[in-house]
């Protein structure tokens, strides 16, 4: 095993646990901090894949807005003290239907052949993404910005209330 | 150089634990944080396609750049609904938000 492969399952273990964790914690507080673990170990991976604008968007985005914004959601809507709220009776169903979907997906990658694998990680750096971004992508761009937009103004609008209330 | 298999299967696994989670939680939250789980998994495929298969045009990065945009705009557009569901149901279980339920 490469040190590579060892640095690789040094991040995807914390992954994966977090990720095991958000879905079965039985407290919902929990729940949210093993969400940060497997948010900031993807960042690790997006490092390990040479991405490093991505890994810093990750942790400032995802470490930082999203958790707190969860957080914030579970406070105001009191989830904690609703022990009913965790799991519903289709539970078995569920891991049912994850289960199928994880032994077809792991068993298509494992079994395809994947063309024109690089020897050598080629590192993308931020000056070729910000120009990609501002000329390629020019127009995605826009749309996501008015998307976030729409989406600001309609969060705003939606936790504000009617008048009078 | 790792192996592109690795980030894949790591990939598969993340998204099948979203998959659990959105259907199995209850609550509007845990179903959200399961679906930023899925939207992970996602992200690391399409870096992983990027950086293994077409270093030059990279334009699995770009998406990777897009996804976590939306899921930005996602969530906080989610929680507006969830705090509204909240203080119209006092409750933020999606299988009690059953108006539209015959």
């Amino acid at each position: 095993m490469s040190y590579e492969e060892v640095i690789f399952y040094v991040v995807a273990v914390p992954t994966v646990v977090g990720a095991i964790g958000v879905v079965t914690a039985r407290n919902v507080v929990h729940s949210a901090l093993f969400l940060i673990l497997s948010l900031l170990a993807v960042a690790g991976v997006f490092i390990l894949l040479a991405a490093e604008f991505l890994a810093i968007v990750q942790v400032l985005i995802y470490g930082g807005a999203v958790t707190i914004l969860v957080l914030f959601a579970m406070m105001l809507t009191r989830v904690r003290d609703m022990p009913a709220a965790m799991d519903g009776p289709q539970r078995p169903f569920a891991a049912l239907a994850a289960g199928i979907f994880m032994g077809v997906s792991i068993l298509s990658v494992v079994s395809t052949e994947w063309p024109g694998e690089s020897e050598e990680i080629h590192v993308i750096s931020m000056e070729e993404i910000g120009s990609a971004l501002f000329t390629t992508w020019a127009v995605p761009f826009e749309v996501a910005s008015l998307v976030l937009m729409v989406a600001l103004i309609g969060a705003i609008i939606l936790a504000r209330g009617e008048e009078g209330e | 150089m790792i192996p592109i298999n690795h980030f894949l299967v790591l990939a598969a696994i993340l998204f099948s634990l979203g998959i659990y989670g959105v259907l199995a939680r209850r609550s509007a939250v845990l179903i959200l944080m399961s679906v930023e789980l899925m939207l992970q998994a996602v992200s690391i495929n399409f870096i992983a396609f990027a950086v293994y298969l077409s270093p030059e045009a990279f334009t699995g990065l770009i998406f990777a750049v897009f996804v976590i945009t939306i899921a930005a705009a996602e969530v906080g557009l989610a929680l507006a609904i969830i705090l509204r569901l909240y203080r119209n149901k006092a409750t933020a279980n999606v299988d009690e938000a059953d108006t539209l339920k015959w």
